[in-house]
C-alpha cells in the first residue's frame, strides 16, 4: 500500500474526486462503444497508425479543441471565483492549480496543435506536395504531443497538479516550494509535448524548402504558407532552449543539483531569463501564422490580390529575428539595470512596425474589395481593431519605467489575452471555419457561426477590458481573492458576465459542428469560397495522394489565375503515385514516452529504465526496418478521380 | 590531373591542423586565463569555419545561399542570446 501512497491527491477536493469519477466513466464509455460498434480495427489501421498529413492534421485539431474546453473551464472557474469579493468557490491552492493548468493547456495543448494541426492539413496542399517531407517522423511528432498532454492531463487526478504558474518561476517551482510532484508533471509534459513540435518544426522546413510544385519560387507561396515558414524557423532557434531549461529544472528538482536555487552557486532567475528566451519567440510562432491565416482570408473575401505581398513577407522575416531580442521586456522589475531595460524597450517598441505595416496591408486589401461577410471573415475583420488595443497596450507595457506600474497586474493579463484571443483563437476558428469544407466536404452552418461570433466578440469584450481598469487600480494577477473594499467587485462581475458569454460562443461552435454534419448540403464543389490557392484546386474532401497531376504554378494566386487568366495547373498525364505506409511505430513510442515520463515524474527508476530501453528499441527497429512505402496504381487514381464527377482535369 | 588533386582540401587539413597545434598550445604554454581563453575562443570559431566550408561543402551547392543566410540568422541569434542574457544577469545587474 505504502508503494501506492505517492499517487495521492495532496490537496483532495469533492470537485476532483467527481473529475475522477467522470473520466473513469467516460473511458469505459468509450472502450465499451468502439468493442460494441467494431470500431477498433478502423480505429487503428486508419487514424492512429496513419502517416497521412491531412488525418494527422485532423487529430491534431481534435485535440486542440479538446483541450480549449479543458482550458476554457478552468478559465471559467477563476471568473466565477473571481466574480464577487470574498468568494469561496475555490480555495488559494485550488485556484494556483487552476491557473497554472489554464496557461500551459491554452498554450501547449491547445494553441500550438491548433496551428500545428492547420499547418498539417494546409501547408503541403498549398504548395502542391503529397505528403509532408518526413510523414512518419510527423506521426510522431503528434503522438508526442498528445502524450505529452495525456500526462499533464492526468496530473490533476494523480498526484496533484502544478501550482506555480505556467511560467513556473524558480525558487517558487524548486523542491522547497513545491514539495509536490505537480512541477514534475509540468516538466515532462512539456519536454515530451516540445520535443515533438521541435521535429515538427524540422520537418515541415524541410517540406517548405523541398517539395514545392514546379514554378512555385518561394516568392510565389501563398501567404500562410509563408508564415508557416517563418514559424517554423523560429520553433528550430527556440525549443531547444526550453528542453535544456526543462531538463535543467527537472535536475534540480529530481537530482540534488543547484542550477535555478537562491543558495549554493545557483542563480534562479535564470530560469525566467532561459524560460523567456523561448517564450517570447513562441509568442510569435502561435501568432504568425495566426496572420498567415488571415492574409488568406482577407485576400478570398475581399476578391482581391493580398496587398503588398512583399512587405508582408519582410515584415514576417523582421519579427521572426526581432523576437529573438525582447525577452527581457517579461521581467523589467527583476533587478537588472536601466541599460538593460531600455535596451529591451526599445527593441520591443520596434516589433510594433512591422505588425503595423500587416495591419494597413490588411486594411489595403479590403480597400474597394467586394467584401463577402462570411464567418471566417467577420473573425478577421474583427481582430483587426481588437488586436490593434492589444498591440498598443503591449507598447505601453514596453516602455521599462512604466512597467513598474503595470507589472503583475491584469492589466498584463488584459493585454496578452487581449492579442491571443483576437490574434490566435479567433484566427483559429476563422481557419478552421474557412477549411472546414476541404476538411470535411461540407460548410459549417452560417447563422450558428455569426451567432457564436458575436457571443464571441461581445464575450471578449465584456470579459477582458475590465482587467485593463481593475489592474491599473491595482488588482493584482494571480490572486485568488479580494476585499469589498477594494472596490474591484463590479468590473470582476462584468468580467464575469463576459466569459459566460464566451462560454455560450463555444458551446454555439460545438453546436454548429453537430448541426451542419447533419443538416449542411453536401454538393458544393471543389472550390466553396471561390479561393486564390492550391489548396482549392483539388477536390472535396482530398484524395490520399492530394493531387492526381502535380499542379504547375505561374504565380503566388496559383487557384486564382488559373480560373482568371486561365493558366494551365495540370499540364501532366496520370501516372502511379508513391505514398509512405502506414507505420504503429510512433504511437508506441509515444506510449512508451508516456510511462517513461510518468515514472520520472513519481521517481520509479526501474519503469524509467524499462520505458527507456524499450524506447531505444523501437528507434533501433525503425532504423532496420525496410519500409519503401507504397505506389497508388494509375488505374486506382483514374478510379477515384472519376467518382469524384471529373475529366481528372 | 590538377582537377582531381583537392588542393584546396589538403590545405584546409593542413591549416586546421595547425589550428589544432595552436590551442593545444594553451595548455603547454604558461599564460594568464584571458590570454588562454581568447586563443581558444578564435581558433575555434575559425576552425569551426574551416570545417563547414571546405569538408560540409557549404556553398558548393545550389542552396548555398539558403545555408549561408541560415548560418548568419543562426550566429546573431546566438550572439545575442548569449550577450543579452550577460548583460541582463551579470553586466548589468544591481
Amino acid at each position: 500500500m505504502e508503494f501506492f501512497e505517492r499517487f495521492a491527491l495532496p490537496h483532495p477536493d469533492p470537485m476532483i474526486y467527481a473529475s475522477m469519477v467522470a473520466i473513469v466513466v467516460v473511458s469505459i464509455a468509450i472502450v465499451a462503444g468502439l468493442t460494441y460498434f467494431k470500431k477498433w480495427g478502423y480505429l487503428w489501421n486508419e487514424w492512429l497508425t496513419t502517416t497521412d498529413h491531412k488525418r494527422i492534421g485532423i487529430m491534431y485539431l481534435i485535440s486542440a479543441l479538446l483541450m480549449l474546453f479543458r482550458g476554457g473551464a478552468d478559465a471559467v472557474m477563476m471568473r466565477i471565483q473571481l466574480s464577487s469579493p470574498e468568494m469561496e468557490f475555490l480555495n488559494a491552492q485550488h485556484y494556483n492549480e487552476v491557473f497554472t493548468t489554464h496557461g500551459v493547456v491554452m498554450i501547449f495543448f491547445m494553441a500550438m496543435p491548433f496551428v500545428i494541426g492547420l499547418m498539417n492539413y494546409i501547408v503541403p496542399l498549398q504548395i502542391g506536395a503529397r505528403d509532408v517531407a518526413f510523414p512518419r517522423l510527423n506521426a510522431l511528432s503528434f503522438w508526442m504531443f498528445f502524450a505529452g498532454a495525456m500526462l499533464f492531463n492526468i496530473s490533476f487526478v494523480v498526484g496533484g497538479s502544478p501550482d506555480a504558474g505556467w511560467t513556473n518561476y524558480f525558487p517558487l517551482a524548486g523542491n522547497e516550494f513545491s514539495p509536490t510532484v505537480g512541477v514534475n508533471y509540468y516538466m515532462w509534459a512539456l519536454q515530451i509535448s516540445g520535443l515533438g513540435t521541435l521535429m515538427t518544426g524540422i520537418n515541415f522546413l524541410v517540406t517548405i524548402f523541398k517539395m514545392r510544385a514546379p514554378g512555385m519560387k518561394l516568392m510565389k507561396m501563398p501567404m500562410f504558407t509563408w508564415s508557416a515558414l517563418i514559424t517554423n524557423v523560429i520553433i528550430i532557434f527556440a525549443f531547444p532552449v526550453l528542453t535544456v531549461a526543462l531538463l535543467m529544472g527537472t535536475l534540480d528538482r529530481q537530482f540534488g543539483t543547484a542550477l535555478f536555487t537562491t543558495g549554493s552557486g545557483g542563480m534562479d532567475m535564470y530560469w525566467a531569463n532561459l524560460f523567456w528566451v523561448w517564450g517570447h519567440p513562441e509568442v510569435y510562432i502561435l501568432i504568425l501564422p495566426a496572420f498567415g491565416i488571415y492574409s488568406e482570408i482577407i485576400s478570398t473575401f475581399s476578391q482581391r490580390n493580398l496587398y503588398g505581398y512583399k512587405s508582408m513577407v519582410g515584415s514576417m522575416v523582421l519579427i521572426s529575428l526581432l523576437s529573438f531580442f525582447v525577452w527581457v521586456h517579461h521581467f523589467f522589475t527583476m533587478g537588472q539595470g536601466a541599460l538593460t531595460n531600455s535596451i529591451f524597450s526599445i527593441t520591443t517598441m520596434a516589433i510594433a512596425i512591422p505588425t503595423g505595416i500587416k495591419i494597413f496591408n490588411w486594411l489595403l486589401t479590403m480597400w474597394k474589395g467586394k467584401i463577402r461577410f462570411t464567418v471566417p471573415m467577420l473573425y478577421s475583420v474583427a481582430f483587426i481593431p481588437l488586436f490593434t488595443v492589444g498591440g498598443v497596450t503591449g507598447v505601453m507595457l514596453a516602455m521599462a519605467s512604466a512597467d513598474y506600474q503595470y507589472h503583475n497586474t491584469m492589466f498584463l493579463v488584459a493585454h496578452f489575452h487581449n492579442t491571443i484571443i483576437p490574434g490566435v483563437v479567433y484566427a483559429m476558428l476563422a481557419g478552421l471555419t474557412y477549411w472546414w469544407p476541404k476538411m470535411f466536404g461540407f460548410k459549417l452552418n452560417e447563422r450558428i457561426g455569426k451567432w457564436a461570433f458575436w457571443f464571441n466578440v461581445i464575450g471578449f469584450v465584456l470579459a477582458f477590458f475590465p482587467m485593463y481598469l481593475t489592474g491599473l487600480d491595482g488588482q493584482a494577477r494571480r490572486m485568488y481573492t479580494y476585499s469589498e473594499s477594494t472596490g474591484f467587485g463590479p468590473m470582476n462581475m462584468i468580467a464575469f458576465v463576459g466569459a459566460g458569454l464566451f462560454a455560450i460562443a463555444f458551446i454555439l461552435i460545438a453546436y454548429n459542428v453537430f448541426y451542419s454534419f447533419k443538416h449542411s448540403p453536401r454538393n458544393i464543389g471543389d472550390d466553396p469560397w471561390n479561393g486564390r490557392s492550391l489548396e482549392w484546386a483539388t477536390h472535396n474532401p482530398v484524395p490520399a495522394y492530394n493531387f492526381a497531376i502535380e499542379p504547375e504554378v505561374e504565380s503566388s494566386q496559383a487557384f486564382w489565375d488559373h480560373k482568371q487568366k486561365k493558366h494551365n495547373l495540370f499540364k501532366g498525364k496520370i501516372s502511379k503515385i508513391h505514398m509512405p505506409n502506414n507505420s504503429g511505430i510512433p504511437i508506441i513510442m509515444a506510449g512508451i514516452l508516456f510511462v517513461f515520463g510518468f515514472s520520472f515524474v513519481f521517481s520509479i527508476w526501474p519503469a524509467v529504465i524499462i520505458a527507456a530501453v524499450a524506447f531505444f528499441a523501437c528507434m533501433i527497429y525503425s532504423s532496420f526496418e525496410n519500409d519503401q512505402g507504397r505506389y497508388i496504381s494509375e488505374q486506382e487514381i483514374k478510379e477515384t478521380e472519376a467518382k469524384f464527377g471529373g475529366d481528372s482535369k | 590531373m590538377k582537377e582531381l588533386f583537392p588542393i584546396k582540401q589538403v590545405n584546409g587539413f593542413i591549416f586546421s591542423l595547425l589550428l589544432t597545434v595552436i590551442a593545444l598550445s594553451v595548455y603547454f604554454m604558461d599564460m594568464s586565463f584571458k590570454v588562454g581563453m581568447t586563443i581558444l575562443l578564435i581558433t575555434a570559431f575559425i576552425q569551426a569555419i574551416v570545417q563547414f566550408v571546405l569538408f560540409m561543402h557549404a556553398g558548393e551547392s545550389e542552396d548555398k545561399r539558403t545555408i549561408f543566410t541560415t548560418l548568419y540568422y543562426s550566429a546573431l541569434i546566438a550572439l545575442v542570446t548569449i550577450f543579452g542574457s550577460l548583460l541582463t544577469m551579470v553586466w548589468d545587474m544591481m
